[in-house]
């Protein structure tokens, strides 16, 4: 972090990297919605932040005044290594219309229910070696020793990446989200090289030795007659990681987190396994980890804001999930919830194409993990920190297992 | 009483699929699709109020 000044008025000054926001950010988002409800900052070289769920969903499905070309706000705009709209560095996240369904429905059959559900026997296995590897200690952390290691040895298997750089990977993904503070373009290029060097030896190792893996799908697939780019696999990779990773095992960390303090719904879904697909929705509406962003395209007036040309707006599903306007109870986590039209992996065009894949995670870690642990509590409540910028989840998870 | 998806409108968020796996099934995208044509009697219009009522995306629609 660097030595930002706090902020005093979420309204006209506001900053998701505050540590006010960090640590509680739903009672800010309530009260924005009270009486803005379109929040400004300087910040960043300005941006808007909607928190009425119906602002986000306006904002998400306009990619006529809004562009994608870049969806992680910082300092900088897209600069020259950048490729230009509509394609952006991660098709098909950072792409806009009419290329961004072309790049798009190269991915989504490989994240479609049915690949993705055949690798739940693989997922089990994985959750299952974790936890013989956790052991039965009194205190495991439940997030650098479980939810971090699920979510990049599932990508790290379906891009045939080899399965011992699962830790280089969580670096990887460090550098790249925690970027965002970065000011310094050169310094930016600088710490990303180890990054693109990897994936340059991946993708070759992949042209010298085809497998049937997405690598080698990505290489191989004709998008109007033509294979891809390197660039455009590359960054289908990047985003890949950078989409399917962080984004799950914060989901994981954070159901963990309330099971551990609310010895109810843990017991519940130790008792009535039957629930976990509702339970399941429900934590991702309450904990939603990720925000997205969005560009101005041009000057205009929306929803009563003078936005400007290149203005950022953050798209907070998180707080969407949370506008009483749009759910009942909106600030009660209700473990079965039957009515939830959440927005936890987005609306519109860019709906998260990863999201089977998260759901099927998501629910195998914690299936597991109450089938090992079906007690368990917070082993330091205050000493649990949550992760700035826009993919939120608990960082630090010690948990203490009880008999 | 028939369920119907509009295709213009679902973007697979997978939520119709998973409450009512015997109405509704997913294409190759991953995006929802109705089973048969849609048909429904008193059990299953149920269900199908249910998965309209999560569908994020207001995609889901219910004909007299």
């Amino acid at each position: 972090m660097t030595d930002k000044k706090l902020v005093e008025d979420f309204a006209t000054d506001w900053d998701h990297t505050d540590p006010q926001w960090v640590n509680d950010p739903f009672p800010i988002w309530e009260d924005l919605r009270g009486r803005c409800p379109v929040a400004h900052t300087e910040r960043y070289g300005g941006g808007w932040f909607p928190a009425t769920h119906e602002g986000v969903s306006k904002v998400a499905k306009d990619t006529d005044n809004f562009t994608s070309r870049t969806v992680i706000v910082n300092y900088g705009r897209p600069g020259e290594d950048a490729l230009p709209a509509p394609i952006g560095v991660a098709p098909p996240i950072t792409s806009d219309p009419p290329f961004h369904s072309i790049a798009r429905r190269l991915i989504l059959p490989a994240f479609a229910p049915g690949p993705v559900n055949a690798l739940e026997p693989a997922i089990r296995e994985l959750c299952n070696r974790l936890l013989d590897n956790l052991g039965d200690h009194e205190i495991v952390n439940a997030g650098d020793e479980y939810a971090q290691f699920i979510p990049p040895a599932v990508i790290a298997k379906m891009l045939g990446f080899p399965p011992e750089d699962e830790e280089f990977f969580r670096e990887i993904i460090h550098i790249i989200i925690n970027g965002v503070d970065l000011e310094d373009e050169a310094e930016r290029i600088e710490r990303f090289a180890p990054v693109d060097a990897y994936f340059t030896k991946q993708i070759q190792d992949h042209i010298d030795n085809p497998r049937d893996d997405l690598t080698s799908y990505l290489l191989n697939v004709e998008m109007e007659g033509q294979k891809l780019s390197i660039e455009h696999v590359r960054g289908t990779i990047v985003l890949i990681l950078v989409a399917g990773i962080d984004t799950t095992w914060s989901s994981i960390g954070a159901t963990l987190w309330h099971l551990a303090q609310n010895p109810d719904d843990l017991a519940r879904l130790v008792n009535e396994p039957e629930l976990m697909p509702v339970a399941i929705e429900e934590f991702l509406r309450f904990y939603a980890p990720v925000t997205m962003a969005r560009l101005v395209k041009e000057d205009m007036d929306y929803m009563g804001c003078p936005m400007k040309k290149d203005d950022w707006i953050l798209l907070g599903f998180p707080a969407a999930n949370r506008d009483p306007a749009a759910f009942k109870d909106a600030d009660k986590f209700i473990i079965d919830r039957e009515e939830n039209r959440h927005v936890a992996f987005g609306l519109g065009i860019h709906r998260c194409a990863g999201s089977n894949l998260a759901r099927l995670e998501l629910r195998i870690a914690i299936e597991e993990f109450i089938k090992r642990y079906p007690k368990f509590e917070l082993a330091d409540p205050a000493g649990v920190t949550w992760a700035p910028g826009q993919i939120r989840g608990p960082r630090n998870l010690p948990i203490r297992v009880l008999k | 009483m028939k369920v119907t998806i509009d295709a213009e409108l679902c973007q697979g968020q997978g939520r119709c699929f998973a409450i009512a796996p015997d109405l509704f099934g997913f294409d190759d995208m991953g995006n929802g699709i109705v089973i048969g044509d849609g048909s429904l009697d008193e059990s299953s219009l149920k269900l199908a109020q249910l998965a309209q009522a999560n569908c994020p995306e207001h995609a889901i629609f219910i004909e007299e």
